[in-house]
């Protein structure tokens, strides 16, 4: 599997921020900026990482399964992440989700047809002191109502 | 002697060594944390939260498994608090826990049912629908059945950790978390079970056992695994005369819990349909079944007419046996033509060793030894418990492991210097020599393609380093040692004292001998590499099976198994451990019973044919083995005296050759064994 000469420098950069023998420390890095690049962590992606680590497919598995923002199956283009947790959803979080759903028309780990969209319901973020958060591709949006929702929807081309 | 911690835990005082866990310094004191993912031995994984405990002054439970003692501790495990915790930890475990106990195979000995036992914690508060997920078949062997399982990691730190391998691994996350095999959907692996009896529930169940018996239906027998030359102790499971498992979980025996494929599942060769239970006898030049009083008649008559004899035992029948044979020919047929097939150049080792203060290697040795030199095996394939010993030396007291193979070998991966060759492993071990000139001490192992000059090359080179140096010769089969030792050789009697008389023929020196009257075979399958020149040889067998040999004799008689005979066997290193009679045969007998029957025939008194007698004969005859009794009554294993002093062999060493076998064949018993071929046979099946 071939990368662009971009990610390759990434990745070298990244080696020279790990111990020698503890370079399967940069896997989840790695597989973060590889999906950006490749869409999804597909089968191929993930032997081509295991070989250049030197461990099994197994244990990059265990990696992508623990974590939500790996996914094995290509997201839209705007993959927005609505949080249910308990501080969000004492402040509107679970309505947020609901509206997201009907606006989208999707339900939850779901892509539109067209790509454009993909719906998840997530676990806390880390943005409670904002509840309720949201957040698309790498962008946070904090103390979001429906209102805001359809705002920042709208504003995504 | 590093320091002493004194802490006091449950109002007791205890004193334990710095660095001990609590859970350990806990055990010392005879009182029991309940742990899950804990194990000896393995990463700490703190997964579980079964071993919370109270110490004074922390701000909240402390996992035991995981905390050091200090000096001064306070400690309660039992506390109200504790007990509230557990049953706590124990009703979030039940979650989607089905609680089928009973139709599980773990019902009776299952870790979870007692605790949960103990805590009465078998209600939930929980009103939620359980996660069910179909039972997942991942080899002939493993099965995993995902609501079962508690998620402790010990089957994923066995595989990787214990042996080596690492096909196990837990993939998603929270309710979702579950085991996954290697290879997607299956399991390319050593199948060797560990994960399967590690498992404190039954999550993971084998593909022999499942669903068969409830544990305490069964009779547990202790006895010895009767494939490689290790001589792992297994326990079998026997229910109405059947052995249906085998495994070591009470740690008795030089393998604590190890064990490979072999020693867990294949003795399924013993109720192998083609079990032979009747003796046959060749009547105008067709096979018949006959009595065994006609058997030994034929057998009898044959013996007494007299003529150029040959004998050729088996690396599998016990001590007892073998010295019993030997004894028979020299005594009875006057002859030394007695051999076996040998697969490794004990002979020279022992001789080379005379005089030097090199000594010969133990189990233990392979487990403690501060370096270790593997040369020309592969041991991971044909001695999995050394090489598990290995390992474990390795991930406990950091070894240096050395390699000096042909090829690769699963050692390469922990090895401090690998060299390889292409000849007889000494220019491989020559270059590693600066390397194992740093180390304290070294054991060395090393196969079949040492031997003869070999041998003596690499002590000389082992005196050369200036360090203490240990040797273990490997050979391949439960007693292959114990027959040497018992002089089932043409050169050598008993203790590896020259014969009297000429040296007699070896093993391809009687199949090429064409004037050959009578051969005698007793456990072994010579035919199966040899061609037998005398066509007008009277062939008596002693087997379990209708093997080339067997096809060719004129006389074949049914003999018992391994695990259907009380007897002693040797093993690799030279330990002696008990053989004890689990199942009772059919229609066979045992080796030395048919060995009676026949020298009753003859009118000859060898002594009292009974197992025991002859191994009191052998403590007082055989050198090295005045071993002390107790020992091996107990399920011990006792080590033999090396002999001291020369040996005065004179049969080449060229003779010596390994089969080889991988983790997954023993020689001709493979084709017997079920579980065996259906795992060679699976997919991805490792090693072919
Ligand atoms: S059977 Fe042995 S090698 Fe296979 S997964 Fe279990 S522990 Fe690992
Ligand atoms: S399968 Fe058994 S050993 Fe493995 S994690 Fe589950 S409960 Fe533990
Ligand atoms: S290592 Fe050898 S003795 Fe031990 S269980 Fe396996 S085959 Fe049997
Ligand atoms: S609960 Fe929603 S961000 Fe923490
Ligand atoms: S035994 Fe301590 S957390 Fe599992």
């Amino acid at each position: 599997m071939t990368f662009s000469p971009e990610l390759e420098a990434r990745f070298a950069d990244l080696m020279t921020h790990y111990p020698q023998g503890r370079h399967r420390g940069a896997l989840i890095p790695m597989l973060m900026y590889a999906q950006d690049e490749v869409g999804a962590i597909t089968p191929d992606l993930m032997e081509e990482l295991a070989k250049r680590l030197g461990i099994t497919v197994l244990q990059v598995d265990e990696v992508v399964g623990y974590y939500s923002m790996l996914h094995k199956k290509p997201q839209g283009k705007y993959h927005v992440q609505v949080c249910t947790n308990v501080a969000c959803m004492l402040l509107g979080g679970a309505e947020l989700y609901d509206h997201a759903c009907e606006k989208l028309g999707l339900g939850h780990k779901q892509t539109q047809a067209s790509g454009k969209f993909s719906l998840e319901e997530v676990e806390c973020i880390g943005a409670c002191s904002w509840a309720p958060a949201i957040q698309v591709n790498y962008d946070f949006h904090h103390e979001v109502t429906t209102a805001k929702l359809d705002q920042i929807l709208e504003g995504l081309q | 002697m590093s320091n002493m911690v004194k802490l006091t835990i449950n109002e007791t005082a205890v004193q334990a060594p710095a660095g001990t866990l609590l859970i350990d310094a806990a055990k010392l004191a005879g009182i029991e944390i309940p742990a899950f993912c804990y194990y000896e031995g393995m990463a700490l994984q703190a997964a579980c939260r079964m071993c919370l405990v109270e110490v004074e002054k922390a701000p909240k439970l402390l996992a035991a498994c995981v905390v050091p003692v200090t000096e001064g501790m306070v400690v309660r495990t039992e506390s109200p608090a504790v007990v509230k915790a557990r049953k706590t930890t124990l009703e979030f475990l039940l979650t989607n826990h089905p609680l089928d106990c009973p139709v599980c195979d773990k019902g009776g000995e299952c870790e979870l049912q007692d605790m949960v036992f103990k805590y009465g914690a078998g209600e939930s508060r929980y009103t939620e629908v359980k996660v069910h997920v179909p039972e997942k078949q991942w080899s002939p062997v493993v099965f995993y059945d995902g609501p079962r399982c508690i998620l402790c990691y010990r089957c994923v730190r066995v595989c990787g950790e214990g042996m080596g391998v690492g096909a196990l691994g837990i993939v998603n996350r929270g309710v979702a978390s579950e085991i996954a095999p290697s290879h997607g959907d299956h399991l390319e692996c050593d199948e060797c079970g560990a994960c399967i009896d590690i498992c404190p529930v039954g999550a993971l169940t084998s593909g022999a056992y499942r669903y068969k018996t409830r544990p305490w239906e069964m009779e547990h027998v202790g006895t010895i695994c009767t494939h490689c030359s290790n001589g792992c102790k297994t326990t079998l499971g026997v229910r109405n005369n059947e052995i249906v498992r085998g495994n070591n979980r009470d740690r008795s025996g030089l393998n604590g819990e190890f064990l490979c494929v072999k020693g867990r599942y294949a003795f399924d060769f013993n109720h192998h349909p083609e079990r032979l239970q009747t003796p046959l006898l060749r009547v105008n030049g067709e096979m018949e079944e006959v009595s065994w009083s006609r058997a030994l008649q034929a057998v009898v008559a044959k013996f007494k007419a007299g003529g150029k004899a040959g004998v050729i035992g088996s690396s599998r029948i016990a001590n007892e046996e073998a010295f019993l044979l030997q004894k028979f020919a020299r005594t009875v047929l006057h002859t030394n033509n007695i051999d076996h097939h040998r697969s490794g150049d004990v002979v020279t080792l022992l001789d080379a060793l005379s005089g030097k203060t090199a000594t010969l290697g133990t189990a233990d040795d392979c487990y403690n030894a501060k370096a270790v030199l593997i040369a020309g095996a592969d041991l991971s394939q044909q001695q999995p418990f050394l090489a598990n010993q290995i390992r474990a030396n390795y991930r406990h007291h950091k070894a240096g492991v050395y390699v000096a193979t042909q090829g690769a070998v699963r050692e390469d991966k922990i090895a401090k210097g690998v060299a390889r060759t292409s000849g007889d492993c000494m220019d491989a071990v020559e270059s590693l020599r600066d390397k194992l000139k740093s180390e304290p001490e070294l054991l060395v192992l090393f196969g079949d393609s040492v031997k003869g000059e070999g041998v003596r090359k690499l002590v000389a080179f082992g005196e050369s380093l200036g360090i203490p140096v240990k040797y273990i010769c490997l050979v391949d089969y439960v007693n292959s040692r114990g027959a040497m030792d018992m002089g089932l050789l043409p050169d050598l009697g008993p203790g590896y004292h020259a014969v009297e008389g000429a040296p007699g023929m070896s093993l391809p020196q009687m199949m090429a001998a064409t004037d050959l009257d009578l051969l005698w075979v007793v456990g072994a399958n010579p035919l199966a590499r040899h061609k037998l020149a005398s066509d007008k040889a009277f062939v008596v067998v002693q087997d379990m099976f209708l093997t080339e040999t067997a096809r060719r004799a004129d006389v074949v008689l049914p003999a018992a198994s391994a695990y259907e005979k009380n007897g002693t066997v040797t093993n690799v290193c030279g330990q002696v451990q008990r053989l004890k009679r689990a199942v009772e045969t059919v229609g066979a007998k045992t080796d030395l019973a048919i060995i009676g029957l026949i020298a009753r025939g003859l009118g000859v008194n060898l002594g009292k044919v009974d197992a025991d007698a002859v191994f009191a004969e052998i403590q007082k005859t055989v050198r090295g083995y005045n071993v002390p009794l107790p020992v091996i009554v107990t399920g011990g294993a006792a080590q033999t005296m090396p002999v001291n002093g020369r040996v005065p062999a004179t049969v080449l060493p060229e003779l010596i050759q390994s089969s080889r076998d991988t983790l997954f064949t023993t020689g001709t018993l493979t084709r017997y064994s079920k579980i065996l071929n259906e795992v060679l046979e699976a997919p991805g099946g490792l090693y072919r």
